[in-house]
């Protein structure tokens, strides 16, 4: 089906977004047309342009976006004419397309009132990029502008003209207020007030009739013969819907502009629909972006839902809700609901604060249950709260003037705040995001962070009024999943990690059982052993398979070895720094080929041999041990490796010796078991080879010694490492890593990396810099003093373990046929090695 | 139960030392594959096919044992999926359940019954 759209504006790109969003790629051919040159922006932020954001910051998506999903777009190029019978449109440029369905979404137009002068340089309109530009070439030697228009969208090209320099600009209205659409008089006046300690001028009641001037504006002439001089104006008084096209075309428009539709969004052609600002739904325009947006969505909706015969009732739009925040020159000013309501036993409650120029109003219904709507001005904090209230129709507590006064002594205001909204409530309705969809990303996504939450749920990237409100839930949501929920081990153990790495220490326990019948009730499982043993573990450094604790290992951890595919195991020596002797090199080739075992080269610089029986396990590591390997801890949550580049023995870059310091400091850390994986890496110059700010720590070296960062990863959500340290030496560093590395041990929660740590951290890297060098907790000694018990009491676990016999024994397959391999373990060549059988 | 158990044949396993404690072994029976775990903190023992039914992988004897409330379970080390150890039931997603196999301790020697 061939879908196109002319307009490439914010409903547009939303058009595009939500059709591409849920249908299959080769449903629909999908073709835009916009008549600016750019793709569409977030018009709504426009004056974010003049504080500093570029064109490429408003952009809605790239041009590359609409390539990537199929959708062909011509910038620059206005449609001429649309043949209805043909059902095609030609570009102003002369292309001719064909349509099935045609998308009008040509927006508005600034309305220019019919005053002589307009024409005159230095008279602008405040619309697109274009129209910024060129204020802000002529506004360097302007000195007195003005803005006609008071509502909205005049005090958005005031603020403007604020940016721009000319801060000497008169506001002149027809209305006898600012805002009449959205605010009452006293409100207005507080606003008034407010903008003229600005230093804004404000005429209400003031009819422009003439625009003074030769050439270019010097003045402006009012209906009451008086006299301003002006040498920059812009004219902002409202917005005409861009229907042209649509006329022209014979399809239905309004007597004051608008393409008529209908509840689905059809024109007078059922082939063409009119979303956004050039669309009359009841006679009402809706110059807003969220009312756009739903649009946008019912037609998207709507398409594919018939498309894929989808039994789904059709959607319909239906007059919307046109409660509107705002922050206009630094004064925040909402209206929600009925601002204005009055009639029969409807009672408002006003507050008129002309110390600190607040004004706030409330609505209620006649039985005094409900909110109807309202009006704030010089504080908006409450806006979400009440809009919220009067949407859902929360009941109000017994006094409703609390709700904006506050509550005055005594318990705290029932029924309003977060807590109280249904799960329904909409709390972005640009994206149509609910309360309960936001509180559920929060839950099962673990989103945890506004800009989380944006990604899962695109809530808060429209107008982005809903913010604040999103935050409060996501804290109250956290909150209420609480630590204990989210930290316990299990169920047999009411502990978080941290809280039982200390009752062990105190206790001084040694086993899992002993921890279980101290701490913990039932009989374990799954989820606490693991972590259990890896406190055990790191606390006392003792051989992981000592009897007892051998079988609360994960059983990686229980066969030292990282179980594949068909049972085998997978084997790799340490090889610290990522250095090797050709003798070694020789080993593990002999060995490999020897047991059969497919090699490959490790992201952490060492080599993996796949595909080892576990009978095999003791035979190949006496092997590799007799020629000086040892454990490499691939199979544990312990340090990996610390990779590094070949830094100043060899390179002509190279700063200091990368491989050595590498060395030393896997050598230090290994066989230290932590709440997860750790690796490193140490770079011999800012080149980075090593990749060290992609590890949970990275050493660089610097002109003056070295830098140290901490807390990165890759895997799935990859983070950089954050600088911990500037300039330090050697034994510096190494403190500060025992430090940091002992802290981590102590207090991450299982399966935690360290950058997840950080990030959970209260204080973040500011916070980790004062304990791990300004000993904030004053642990450092002890930290130090636990590293260098570790780093005296390790021994190579597979070294022990060969060593052993009864640990030795247990390294076969069927207990009562030691020798027999598992004839269920089945390989396939694979490019002259060998691969694991596919499971089913 | 009654009628099973007169056509059950019980043979020797291996020997109580041989399982770890709170741990399982791989016990070869003809071509049959039985996991074999001594649950020693409940002073229990039981007895499983080998194969995780999730990807056909012979490795439960491998898995880490623990409880469910009261159930007694066995989590498989690829992916932990857990089993009962009493039903053979899949505890944790909606794979087939399990077969299980009486076990019986004879002067420290370990049984498990076969049909």
């Amino acid at each position: 089906m061939n879908i196109l759209i002319i307009g490439n504006g914010m409903v547009g790109y939303k058009f595009c977004e939500k059709l591409v969003a849920k249908s299959n790629s080769n449903q629909f051919n999908i073709t835009v047309f916009g008549e600016e040159i750019r793709p569409a922006y977030d018009r709504v932020h426009l004056s974010e342009y003049f504080a500093g954001k570029s064109a490429e910051d408003l952009t809605m998506a790239p041009a590359s976006w609409y390539a990537e999903n199929n959708i062909t777009l011509h910038l620059g190029d206005p449609i001429a004419q649309i043949n209805r019978t043909e059902k095609t449109v030609d570009s102003h440029k002369g292309l001719t397309v064909p349509y099935d369905v045609l998308i009008l979404a040509t927006g508005s137009a600034a309305f220019v009132p019919p005053i002589p002068g307009t024409e005159k340089n230095g008279v602008f309109i405040y619309r697109t990029i274009e129209d910024l530009e060129m204020m802000t070439a002529w506004a360097k030697k302007a000195k007195k502008g003005a803005v006609i228009g008071g509502g909205l969208l005049g005090l958005e090209a005031a603020k403007a003209m604020i940016d721009l320099g000319v801060t000497d600009t008169s506001v002149i209205e027809f209305a006898p207020r600012l805002m009449p659409r959205q605010i009452d008089e006293v409100g207005s006046n507080v606003l008034k007030t407010k903008l003229e300690t600005l230093g804004l001028k404000i005429l209400t009641n003031t009819n422009t009739s003439q625009i003074l001037g030769d050439d270019a504006i010097t003045g402006m002439q009012f209906a009451n013969d008086s006299k301003i001089d002006v040498d920059m104006l812009v004219i902002s008084a409202g917005i005409k819907p861009r229907d042209e096209l649509a006329k022209l075309s014979g399809l239905t428009v309004g007597q004051r502009g608008g393409i008529v539709v209908n509840q689905k969004l059809q024109t007078s052609d059922e082939n063409i629909y009119a979303i956004g600002e050039c669309a009359l739904f009841e006679g009402m325009i809706y110059g807003l972006v969220a009312p756009g947006y739903e649009m946008a969505q019912i037609v998207a909706d709507n398409l594919i839902a018939n498309i894929n015969n989808s039994p789904l009732g059709v959607r319909s739009f239906s007059p919307y809700d046109m409660s509107t925040k705002l922050k206009l020159i630094g004064v925040d000013v909402a209206s929600f609901g009925d601002p204005f309501a009055n009639g029969e036993g409807i009672t408002s409650v006003a507050i008129n604060d002309t110390n600190k120029g607040v004004y706030k109003r409330i609505n209620i219904s006649a039985d005094g249950k409900t909110l109807l709507g309202g009006i704030l001005v010089g504080d908006a904090e409450q806006y979400n709260m009440l809009l919220q209230t009067v949407k859902n129709k929360v009941v109000l507590p017994p006094n409703p003037e609390d709700i904006i006064l506050g509550s005055r002594g005594g318990e705290e205001v029932a029924g309003a705040g977060i807590t109280g909204l249904p799960d329904d409530a909409l709390i972005c309705s640009c994206e149509a995001v609910t309360k309960g969809m936001i509180c559920n990303s929060v839950t099962e996504n673990n989103c945890e962070t506004i800009d989380a939450i944006k990604k899962c749920t695109k809530a808060g990237t429209g107008c982005g009024g809903c913010v604040p409100m999103i935050k409060d839930l996501v804290t109250h949501t956290l909150k209420a999943n609480g630590k204990i929920v989210h930290n316990v081990l299990c169920e047999h153990f009411n502990y978080s990690r941290q809280e039982l790495f200390d009752l062990v220490k105190i206790n001084k326990l040694k086993t899992y059982d002993e921890v279980l019948n101290m701490f913990g009730k039932g009989d374990g499982c799954e989820l606490c052993k693991p972590p259990v043993a890896s406190i055990l573990a790191s606390l006392w450094n003792e051989i992981i398979l000592k009897k007892g604790n051998d079988t609360a290992q994960d059983s990686n951890d229980r066969f030292l070895a990282n179980i594949q595919k068909g049972g085998t195991y997978s084997v790799v020596p340490r090889i610290p720094g990522g250095e090797i002797t050709p003798d070694k090199l020789i080993v593990i080739g002999q060995v490999a080929k020897k047991y059969n075992l497919y090699t490959k080269i490790t992201g952490g610089q060492r080599i993996d041999l796949f595909g080892a029986h576990l009978s095999d396990l003791p035979n190949i590591w006496e092997e590799l041990i007799d020629a000086g390997f040892e454990s490499g801890h691939a199979y544990g949550k312990s340090l990996r490796t610390v990779k590094s580049c070949v830094g100043s023995t060899w390179c002509r870059f190279g700063l200091h010796d990368s491989v050595s310091f590498a060395i030393k400091v896997e050598e230090r850390y290994r066989g230290l078991r932590s709440p997860h994986k750790l690796k490193g890496g140490v770079s011999g110059c800012i080149r980075e080879c090593a990749e060290a700010q992609s590890k949970d720590f990275g050493i660089i070296a610097t002109e003056k010694g070295w830098n140290l960062y901490v807390c990165g990863n890759g895997g799935s959500k990859p983070q950089h490492a954050l600088l911990l340290a500037t300039d330090i030496d050697e034994e510096t560093c190494i403190k500060y890593l025992d430090r940091f590395l002992m802290f981590y041990v102590k207090t991450a929660d299982p399966l935690t990396r360290t950058a997840t740590w950080l990030n959970k951290m209260e204080g973040g890297i500011g916070y980790l810099k004062t304990v791990v060098i300004d000993d904030a907790l004053g642990m450092n000694t002890q930290w130090e003093a636990d590293m260098a018990n570790h780093v005296d009491t390790y021994e190579c676990e597979w070294k022990a373990a060969i060593e052993t016999p009864e640990l030795r024994k247990r390294f076969s397959h069927f207990v009562n046929a030691p020798e027999e391999k598992d004839p269920s373990a089945k390989f396939e060549p694979m490019r002259e090695q060998v691969k694991a059988k596919d499971w089913k | 139960m009654i009628a099973e158990a007169t056509t059950t044949t019980w043979f020797y396993a291996c020997n109580v030392q041989d399982v770890p404690l709170n741990g399982g072994v791989c016990v070869k029976y003809n071509d049959v594959q039985i996991a074999l775990f001594h649950f020693s903190r409940r002073n229990e023992w039981y007895a499983t096919q080998n194969e995780c039914p999730h990807r056909m992988q012979m490795a439960l004897s491998r898995g880490m044992i623990g409880t469910l409330g009261e159930e007694p379970k066995v989590a498989c080390p690829f992916h932990k999926k857990t089993f009962s150890l009493k039903t053979g039931e899949c505890l944790n997603s909606d794979e087939c359940a399990i077969k299980i196999y009486p076990v019986k301790i004879e002067d420290g020697k370990v049984f498990i019954g076969v049909e």
